[in-house]
């Protein structure tokens, strides 16, 4: 890769439920605290790149910010928009146009499960009459054939949950911030088999933003700087299953958008799984962490039973994987959620951990979304 | 509620209508209403490829089915050689279904009070076929 970009401040208003606050008044908020994390004023941004998929024009924060006639780009882009939104961010340091810029994301979505319709993925008008048109029966079908074909329990889908909610409580912008216990978990009453209520996400919202810096701006600012080794988005290949699938090839279901996207990033950043310290990765049900493990290239197909069961993904394991509660955890504000990701590993790399920080002084973070109608976006953070 | 044309072939015996790309060969379902595509008949036998349970009522629009819920069993059914397709489990208890068994094509009303009933592709285990 050419010039480097270093993330220099982070902020991020909680994710959850604010009743009389609207998602871009928590993007505001985001915005004032990564500025003074990283010790600049809303003046020297030179450019930002804002995601929300369902509260509003992220440019518009510009009258709460300050006119300045900063370059705003708003980014729409599903599950990943968070990522397109940074991808873009570093690209335009990268080039050599900007030094010193935003990556951010908002969202506030209405309780309950997203509600899809089908003319919106270019399905008929039966598919949603007859129910089909949820993505948690998705979720389900795919984990309950990985299951199937990978030797994995339920129990291991709760041990994901367990994890989460026990991150989460150490987490100061989680939303559920109870540990639950597994038998809990694992006697609720069930959503969509295998999932019971406590292995789903909801949507939610929250907000997060990121100032990068170009190397020289970064070291002017005498920050201890991140650098954001990769960031790639990549959409999906054929024979993939998604969310809303009348019908899949033969033979399909085992190639992923998350390949595609991981593998460039492990190119991009010139090292392999095996060198990450710290993951975050996408679990917006219980079975997606476990199949992003492999996805992602951390583990073989099936591994994930025994790393489970020995607790290799805890924040005492080898690999601790979602240490701020992941999805389960915090919700899922769609604009937000993949930015969350990258806060919470550089708060990780930074040692600002506190109670769910990772020990051993991490080097390395990695951070991967996927969503529909199939897309997937991954970076991987250095110190 | 108009039956939309195009789930399964008009003729009986009773057939899910696939479409089969003309360039490619692939086979999808439902068949796309497009030049590059041609209607086939799928085969009428499956085994099952993955499944769920639909525990809660889905929200309404869409969902068009009866206001009194009772869950269902959605799978993906593979029809060897051509494609996996999604539809109803029926006539099969929720803790017999197994990934892997024989199926049967049939089909089931969304809304069986209904005075047209939408009619929606459902498979059965082979061995309740009568």
């Amino acid at each position: 890769m050419s010039a480097a970009v270093e993330i220099v401040g982070i902020g991020i208003h909680p994710f959850g439920r604010t009743e009389g606050r609207s998602g871009l008044e928590q993007g505001v908020l985001a915005v004032r605290a990564a500025l003074a994390d990283a010790g600049v004023e809303w003046r020297d941004i030179q450019f930002a790149y804002g995601g929300s998929d369902a509260a509003g024009n992220p440019d518009s924060m510009v009258s709460h910010l300050g006119l300045t006639g900063v370059q705003f780009i708003n980014v729409r882009n599903g599950c990943a928009t968070g990522g397109s939104a940074l991808f873009s961010a570093q690209m335009a340091i990268r080039s050599g146009e900007f030094e010193l810029g935003l990556a951010l994301g908002f969202d506030k979505h209405p309780r309950g499960a997203f509600n899809a319709l089908p003319a919106e993925y270019n399905l008929p008008e039966w598919y949603g009459e007859a129910g089909y048109m949820v993505t948690t029966q998705f979720f389900a079908a795919k984990i309950m054939r990985y299951m199937h074909l990978h030797g994995i329990s339920r129990r291991t889908l709760g041990l994901v949950a367990e994890k989460a909610f026990a991150n989460g409580a150490h987490a100061p912008h989680a939303w559920r911030r109870e540990p639950v216990a597994l038998d809990t978990i694992l006697d609720a009453p069930m959503v969509s088999d295998p999932f019971t209520k406590f292995m789903f996400c909801s949507p939610g919202e929250g907000a997060v933003a990121l100032v990068l810096a170009s190397e020289r701006k970064a070291r002017q600012l005498g920050a201890a700087p991140i650098r954001l080794a990769a960031a790639t988005m990549r959409t999906r290949p054929p024979g993939s299953f998604e969310v809303f699938a009348p019908s899949i090839d033969i033979g399909g279901g085992t190639a992923t958008a998350t390949r595609l996207a991981s593998a460039a990033a492990f190119e991009a950043a010139g090292i392999g799984p095996a060198e990450i310290a710290v993951a975050q990765l996408q679990d917006t049900e219980a079975g997606a962490e476990i199949m992003h493990m492999a996805e992602n290239g951390f583990c073989p197909d099936g591994a994930q039973e025994e790393w489970l069961a020995q607790g290799r993904t805890r924040i005492d394991g080898t690999l601790p994987v979602n240490t701020d509660g992941g999805c389960l955890a915090c919700g899922e504000p769609i604009g937000a959620s993949g930015l969350r990701q990258v806060y919470e590993n550089v708060v990780q790399l930074r040692g600002a951990g506190g109670g769910r920080q990772v020990p051993g002084s991490p080097r390395t973070a990695y951070s991967h979304v996927y969503g529909a109608p199939g897309v997937s976006a991954v970076t991987i953070l250095q110190k | 509620m108009p039956q939309p044309a195009a789930l399964f072939m008009p003729e009986a015996p009773l057939r899910l209508m696939g479409g089969r790309e003309r360039d490619s060969g692939r086979i999808v379902f439902p068949a796309p209403a497009a030049p590059a595509f041609e209607p086939i008949a799928l085969s009428p036998c499956g085994t099952l490829w993955s499944y769920t349970i639909q525990r809660f009522r889905p929200k309404s629009p869409p969902y068009a089915g009866p206001e009194d819920f009772t869950p269902w069993a959605l799978g993906y059914v593979e029809l060897p050689g051509e494609v996996i397709v999604q539809a109803r489990l029926v006539d099969v208890a929720f803790d017999a279904i197994r990934i892997g068994m024989d199926l049967v094509l049939t089909r089931v009303a969304l809304d069986a009070q209904a005075a047209t009933p939408l009619w929606l592709p459902a498979f059965r285990p082979a061995e309740a076929a009568a």
